[in-house]
């Protein structure tokens, strides 16, 4: 369970979320949708402390990631993390980007690693490509690889930085539906994300950002059909 | 005749009285003697670009660190290294230390010291640049797998920064071949020195001299050569 007690971050003068309090549960899926500039991606990254909060307290697992004194690598390989520029290693091959960190973070030999690594190529129709490096593939390859690589670690925790946002259109399906069967496998997602119908289909819950707050927290179905909030309102008009 | 006019006067007078201008001829035998300097300028040249080069990394990771006395440290080495002659820095190790240490460092080792530490500061430079010009995604990909500072920065951050700047480093040695003829100032038998013996020897100048610019411009071109054709085939990999 991720829990978040009353998360505060300010760049500068700039508060970015102000006092958000929220919990994500076990194998629940969540989507994190709001305006450019409400805050979703500080959000996610304060999870995994590639953001320090300003004021606040996360907890993964009941470990308080925001102590200062808590071994926060070791927290993260738990929490994988997919970006919306797909970050792979472009030094390295397909294979190696999935079996850098479990042999070099976890210890696993080379040939378990790689036993691993082609399973996981195969369930996202990748394995043909374990030899080619990164800049060989399309967008929408990158970005499934760039899922696998994170699930490699096997984590219980999976945050998406809108994972679609830089596909050409055509490339965007075949993400998500990497994602919804990720999501039926029972792992914890937290997924900022403009696509609605993904949104609407996958979540088990929709946290509604606005400038910094957490305006609207719902099941999707009620999100979507009678959103409490003039601000709520306002975008879904905007982007359905 | 005051006995310097007397001097410049015969000097004059041999060289008007040379029939042939450059004949390499002359100076045949010394030719091996010549030669066998520029391997150790080569030598020389590797050695000192190896420490330096190692040094480099070190203040380059200094440079970008947290902690601030190493940034500081880092900062102000690299200013008095660049802001100092180089001559003057070869000097300090060769005939300064030896009173503070009580040991006489041989030409080469001095050199080979003073070489390392003054490439170290402008090449540090270089690699910060780098490091630097990494995405930052690549540092937070690494991060959000668990992987720790100093794996990061050896797997993932340096080879990607090297691979950039590798050209640049091939400068920095080519630049580093060329100064170290410097240490003929000190003693050390290089290329330069040599054919500065032979032409002592032989009281000729013009030969042995152009004769030694052949060999250090065949070895800078060799390595340009060599950053050329690296750079070319690193673009067509991206
Ligand atoms: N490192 C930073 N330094 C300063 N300001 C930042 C930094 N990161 C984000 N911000 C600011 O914080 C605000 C929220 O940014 P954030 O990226 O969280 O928004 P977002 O909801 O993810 O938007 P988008 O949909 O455009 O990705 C923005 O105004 C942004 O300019
Ligand atoms: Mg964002």
């Amino acid at each position: 369970m991720i829990r978040v007690e009353f998360l505060t971050k300010s760049f500068g003068k700039l508060d970015v979320l102000k006092d958000i309090s929220t919990e994500i549960k076990d194998g629940e899926v969540i989507a994190i949708i709001g305006p450019s500039g409400s805050g979703k991606s500080t959000f996610l990254r304060c999870l995994n402390l590639l953001e320090v909060p300003t004021r606040g307290r996360v907890y993964i697992d009941e470990i308080e990631v925001t102590d200062p004194k808590v071994d926060i690598q070791k927290v993260r390989q738990n929490v994988g993390m997919v970006f919306q520029h797909f970050n792979l290693f472009p030094h390295k091959t397909v294979l190696q980007n999935l079996t850098y960190a479990p042999v070099c973070v976890k210890g696993l030999s080379k040939q378990a690693a790689e036993a691993k690594a082609m399973e996981l190529l195969e369930r996202v129709g990748l394995e043909e490509k374990a030899d080619v490096f990164p800049s060989r593939l399309s967008g929408g390859q990158k970005q499934r690889v760039a899922i696998v690589r994170a699930l490699a670690m096997e984590p219980a925790y999976m945050l998406f930085d809108e994972p679609t946002s830089a596909l050409d259109p055509e490339m965007v399906k075949e993400v998500l539906d990497v994602m919804k069967n990720l999501a039926k496998t029972g792992i914890t997602m937290a997924i900022v994300t403009h696509e609605m119908g993904f949104a609407r289909d996958v979540a088990d819950r929709v946290l509604f950002l606005d400038s910094g707050t957490v305006a609207e927290d719902a099941p999707p179905d009620v999100f979507f059909s009678t959103p409490k909030s003039a601000r709520a309102q306002q975008f879904l008009e905007k982007v359905l | 005749m005051s006995p310097l006019l007397f001097e410049a006067a015969s000097r004059n007078s041999y060289i008007l009285g040379q029939t042939t201008f450059l004949d390499f001829s002359k100076i045949a035998p010394n030719i091996p003697y010549i030669l066998s300097g520029a391997l150790v300028t080569l030598q020389f040249t590797i050695l000192s670009a190896v420490f330096g080069f190692s040094l480099a990394i070190v203040l380059s990771i200094f440079k970008i660190s947290k902690f601030k006395p190493l940034r500081w440290f880092a900062d102000i080495y690299t200013s008095v290294f660049r802001g100092t002659p180089l001559i003057l820095q070869l000097a300090l190790v060769y005939f300064a230390t030896p009173q503070l240490i009580g040991y006489a460092i041989p030409p080469l080792q001095a050199g080979v010291i003073t070489f390392a530490l003054n490439s170290a500061a402008y090449s540090s430079e270089t690699i910060r640049g780098g490091i630097l010009a990494v995405d930052k995604g690549q540092r937070e990909a690494a991060q959000t797998l668990g992987v720790k500072y100093p794996m990061m920065m050896k797997d993932i951050i340096l080879p990607q920064a090297f691979k950039n700047i590798l050209p640049a480093l091939v400068n920095d040695s080519i630049a580093l071949l060329k100064d170290s003829a410097l240490v003929s100032t000190v003693g050390a038998l290089d290329l330069m020195r040599r054919g500065q013996v032979v032409a002592a020897e032989k009281f000729i100048y013009f030969e042995p001299l152009i004769f030694v610019g052949i060999v250090y411009y065949v070895l800078v071109m060799g390595l340009t050569f060599f950053a050329q054709n690296l750079e070319t085939r690193m673009r067509r990999s991206d």
